[in-house]
């Protein structure tokens, strides 16, 4: 059959594969990061032109793979003409910005944010954080002992609005047992410093499954699912991907949480070891941190292309298969 | 989107209540009957379509809470449904709010005023009286309020009354007595009843009477009608000079609408005092072809009411402000955003707005201009926060009022991303008055940069509190002396100006001009028109600990310096009242001090901002005993 009996011609077939249009060229900004210039690509935030000089900015709620939300305020820097300092991981950098990164007001408020945190939050499992108050000279001390923690759900039932007027000789914090109700995984809130984080990973950022939020108001503010329902009575599927960005432990393996409350758990004697996922074709890089011949715990590197640090129920928890485990209690002996 | 909603079934009657706000469900899906003729075609009425309805949560919950008195899990489980929204998601925005609750409450609940007006004149012991009366009845809750916007009539209370006809009603000069009466009675002292039209003149003048002792005098102007027009007639509106700016404003355009407006020098009368003509002009010249107008009056401010007696008096005025800044700004859509509290305030305006569109100005294609304006109410849940702007803007489209990081601003992302004109009532109300006498006249009125004529909200230890109108230039004398002077016949302590986000004035200011730039100078803010008047009988601690206490209790909690801050500041101020400090107290001074840096410097929105302003000037003028004074 020649091809004059089609009666549709297609178009003669390119010689070269066709390049997507050209994207507009956007001029770059240049801004003042103490004193000296920076060149960094539009869009960019002064996050971004702080870290091209290699400046270290403290972060705690900020993550590549997520939307800033800007709520921990420990990255503000100071910019020329703004009433207040600036949030750097958020704030695009505009040309002709002039920010000072170590003045006497960066320094002070970085240092009283880490100071609020470490004085209201329980930071045991967040060397990283505690690191950054002791640069900056955080001394949580001069708000008095902490007060008594809360009862298991305490917090949880708080109403917005009217609070008893404190004595105010103890430093309230946020401290309450433990949450554990299900096998794989632990929330610890006495630990949670409300970074936001783990409910953009469980929402429109990686895992859209929506099955925490934000509740309540102020200081009572909290992590919960739908009138506090524990995790098997919510929409929670397990993947673990608000474990992997929670920054301070307040969510953790359930293995990890019981070898630390024995007393097991010991990162010196851990090997981290990246292999690929066998369950399905995706084929995500798999950390598995093996304490003792075991499995303690399994993460995903983020800077991994495919997913980006998140994984799913059988990545992150289906392990137990490869431990071969007869008895239990193996891990103690 | 694939949300799972676990728990009870709503009854007949909670699906009945939810339907009256969503319509009934579409589909299955939705949480509505099965319809096997239907089904396979159903997808359509679920997934986008139900989530881009997602700002009708708050209605909902609203209809939900004044029905029950709280919300039943099985109604907002079918909340959840209908709108798409996973369960965890609302129950963050229902429990953002105090007014909303999420146990079950008592269907009658006294909401007593503990702020700063209030409490001088007595209210923590009219609380703890209706708490002792009322202590376990499963009928009436007395609950604790901030600032009820009630301050010409302290002791206040609201009574709200949930049931088939939710009820609202405002007690002044409350007594235990007062309460107890109208509770008795079943009958609230003022009880609007929606939606019906209350006839004029009706009892309610009396209360604005009081409100605005100037009522009737000539050099008026935001407060000229009140008391004279029918708040739901648009011809008695009309007769009075109403619609003249809106006509001219139709007859010169948009651009030189918006030019009068800039020519006024007219700012915002919310607290910012931004100039309103730059944000006119922002969002007429933004991107976009859908834009919204949004009036903010969800005065929360404690010691403001001068929104509510506007609302209340003249809420035509709003309503032709809102209408010509859509006109010159190309909205299609208003909101007016009221808080709560305010059941007399929310039911004139609905009025209204059903009065200018029975008259034509609002709808489809307005008069055949081709324009389509409508004006919604939106009802806030009790969250002084969302007074914030962007707050507000996210309180409108379903989500927890915590405000938004700026830039960028709501002229140019606002809301639902569009270009948003967000104005407060009382400068919306100066709008049809700046183009009847053209934006050069306006302008001519006032001082430097404050010009027009300004509301004050009186209140404290004054003979007649209320509502003031003075052309800018008024010294904080006068205008205390217009107001009859201090109340009794000890002298003046120090004056609050802005309300707990703004600063105490001691005595020897009483000469300060009441204008931007003349408090400005001293230290001090203009705010929202804050006046409250302290004399020497008053323990200033008392009121620091209180506004401590606000700001913690309303701080939304999103940013660490402000969530924080504010606790850790009631707890210093706490010590330090009751003489225990840790370690030496000039010590603890100095700690104060630093958080309240922090927080000015650290915190997302204004609230943060603001948050220690009042305490540290009071510590700056009368020293850092303050707090402590006659401990007993």
């Amino acid at each position: 059959m020649s091809e004059s009996t089609y009666w549709f011609q297609p178009p003669p077939r390119p010689s070269k594969i066709p390049l997507p249009p050209e994207e507009p060229k956007i001029p770059p900004v240049e801004i003042s990061i103490d004193g000296s210039k920076v060149v960094v690509p539009a869009g960019a935030t002064i996050l971004d032109a702080c870290k091209k000089v290699g400046l270290d900015t403290p972060t705690i709620c900020y993550h590549d793979t997520l939307t800033p939300v800007n709520v921990c305020r420990v990255c503000v820097v100071e910019l020329d003409g703004s009433r207040t300092l600036v949030p750097s991981c958020s704030r695009k950098a505009e040309t002709g910005m002039v920010i000072k990164t170590d003045s006497e007001r960066v320094r002070h408020s970085r240092k009283m944010v880490l100071e609020f945190l470490q004085s209201s939050v329980d930071l045991s499992t967040a060397p990283q954080i505690v690191k950054q108050a002791e640069r900056y000279g955080a001394n949580s001390a001069r708000y008095g002992e902490s007060a008594t923690p809360a009862a298991a759900n305490e917090r949880d039932h708080r109403h917005a609005g009217h609070h008893e007027f404190p004595p105010g000789n103890r430093a309230q914090t946020v401290a309450q047992p433990p949450k554990i109700d299900n096998d794989l995984y632990v929330r610890d809130y006495a630990k949670c410093l409300l970074c936001y984080k783990c409910v953009e990973a469980c929402g429109t950022d990686a895992q859209n499954t929506f099955a925490i939020a934000v509740a309540g108001r102020g200081f009572d503010g909290r992590i919960s699912t739908e009138f506090n329902n524990p995790l098997p009575d919510s929409a929670c599927v397990y993947c673990g991907n608000c474990i992997g960005v929670c920054p301070t432990g307040a969510l953790s393996f359930k293995s990890e949480f019981d070898m630390r409350k024995e007393g097991t758990w010991d990162e010196s004697k851990q090997t981290k070891t990246d292999t690929i996922c066998s369950f399905c074709g995706v084929g995500c890089t798999l950390s598995l941190h093996v304490q003792d011949n075991r499995i303690v715990k399994v993460m995903s590197p983020g800077e991994q292309e495919i997913t980006r640090g998140n994984l799913c129920i059988k990545g992150r928890f289906g392990y137990s298969h490869v431990q071969n485990e007869p008895d239990k209690d193996a891990r103690t002996r | 989107m694939d949300i799972k909603v676990t728990g009870p079934e709503p009854t007949e009657l909670e699906r009945k209540v939810v339907d009256g706000v969503l319509g009934s469900a579409e589909s299955a899906w939705a949480g509505g009957k099965r319809d096997l003729e239907r089904e396979g075609r159903i997808s359509l009425l679920g997934g986008n379509r139900a989530r881009s309805k997602r700002d009708q949560l708050l209605p909902a919950f609203h209809a939900v809470q004044e029905r029950f008195g709280w919300i039943p899990p099985g109604a907002f489980n079918y909340i959840c449904k209908r709108l798409t929204v996973p369960p965890a998601e609302a129950y963050g925005v229902a429990t953002f709010f105090h007014m909303f609750s999420m146990e079950h409450r008592p269907s009658t609940e006294v909401h007593v005023c503990e702020d700063i007006a209030c409490r001088i004149k007595g209210s923590e012991a009219l609380c703890e009286n209706l708490e002792k009366a009322h202590n376990g009845s499963n009928l009436v809750g007395i609950r604790k309020s901030p600032c009820l916007g009630l301050c010409e009539w302290a002791p206040a209370a609201l009574i709200l009354r949930s049931g088939e006809s939710y009820e609202g009603g405002a007690i002044g000069k409350a007594t235990p007595e007062k309460v107890q009466a109208s509770l008795d009675s079943g009958k609230l002292p003022d009880r609007p009843k929606f939606p019906d039209r209350p006839k004029f003149p009706d009892r309610h003048w009396d209360w604005l009477t009081h409100s605005v002792p100037q009522m009737g005098e000539s050099q008026l102007r935001l407060l000229s009608r009140i008391g004279s027009v029918d708040p739901a007639s648009v011809e008695d509106y009309h007769i009075q000079g109403g619609f003249e700016g809106l006509a001219k404003a139709v007859a010169m355009g948009p651009l030189a609408t918006i030019a009068e407006v800039t020519a006024s020098g007219l700012m915002g009368r919310g607290g910012a005092a931004f100039p309103t003509g730059k944000k006119w002009e922002a969002v007429a010249q933004a991107q976009g072809s859908t834009k919204y107008v949004v009036c903010n009056a969800d005065e929360s401010e404690p010691g403001t009411f001068k929104d509510r007696v506007i609302m209340e008096g003249d809420p035509l005025a709003v309503i032709e402000g809102i209408l010509i800044a859509a006109f010159a700004t190309g909205a299609q859509k208003g909101f007016i955003y009221i808080r709560g509290e305010y059941p007399l305030a929310i039911n004139r305006i609905q009025n209204a707005i059903d009065a200018v569109r029975t008259a034509g100005l609002l709808g489809e294609n307005i008069q055949g201009t081709g324009h389509s304006f409508d004006i919604e109410i939106r009802k806030g849940a009790g969250a002084y926060i969302c007074g914030e702007e962007t707050a507000l803007v996210n309180s409108i489209e379903g989500k927890r009022g915590e405000p938004r990081n700026k830039p960028p601003f709501p002229v140019h992302v606002g809301l639902f991303g569009k270009p948003t004109l967000i104005n407060n009532v009382e400068t919306l109300a100066n709008i049809p008055w700046i183009l009847r006498m053209g934006g050069a006249a306006y302008a001519g009125i006032g001082t430097g940069n404050s010009k027009g004529q300004k509301l004050f909200c009186v209140s404290g230890h004054v003979k007649k509190p209320g509502v003031y109108e003075t052309p800018f230039g008024i010294t904080l004398r006068q205008l205390i002396t217009l107001a009859g002077g201090t109340s009794g016949s000890a002298p003046i302590k120090a004056v609050l100006l802005g309300g707990a986000a703004g600063a105490f004035v001691g005595p020897e200011n009483l000469d300060v001009p009441l204008t931007f730039e003349g408090t400005r100078a001293i230290g001090a803010t203009l705010g929202s028109g804050v006046v409250m008047v302290f004399d020497q009988t008053t323990d200033l601690g008392e009121i620091l600990v209180r506004i401590a206490a606000f700001f913690r209790d309303e701080s939304c909690g999103q940013c660490v310096p402000c969530r924080v801050g504010a606790i850790r500041q009631e707890e210093l101020v706490a010590r330090l009242r009751r003489g225990k400090p840790n370690g030496s107290a000039a010590d603890e001074v100095v700690l104060l001090g630093e958080i309240a840096q922090v927080m000015r410097d650290a915190s997302i929105c204004g609230l943060g901002h603001t948050a220690s302003g009042a305490i540290q000037s009071a510590l700056k003028i009368f020293g850092n005993d303050v707090l402590g004074e006659s401990r007993s």
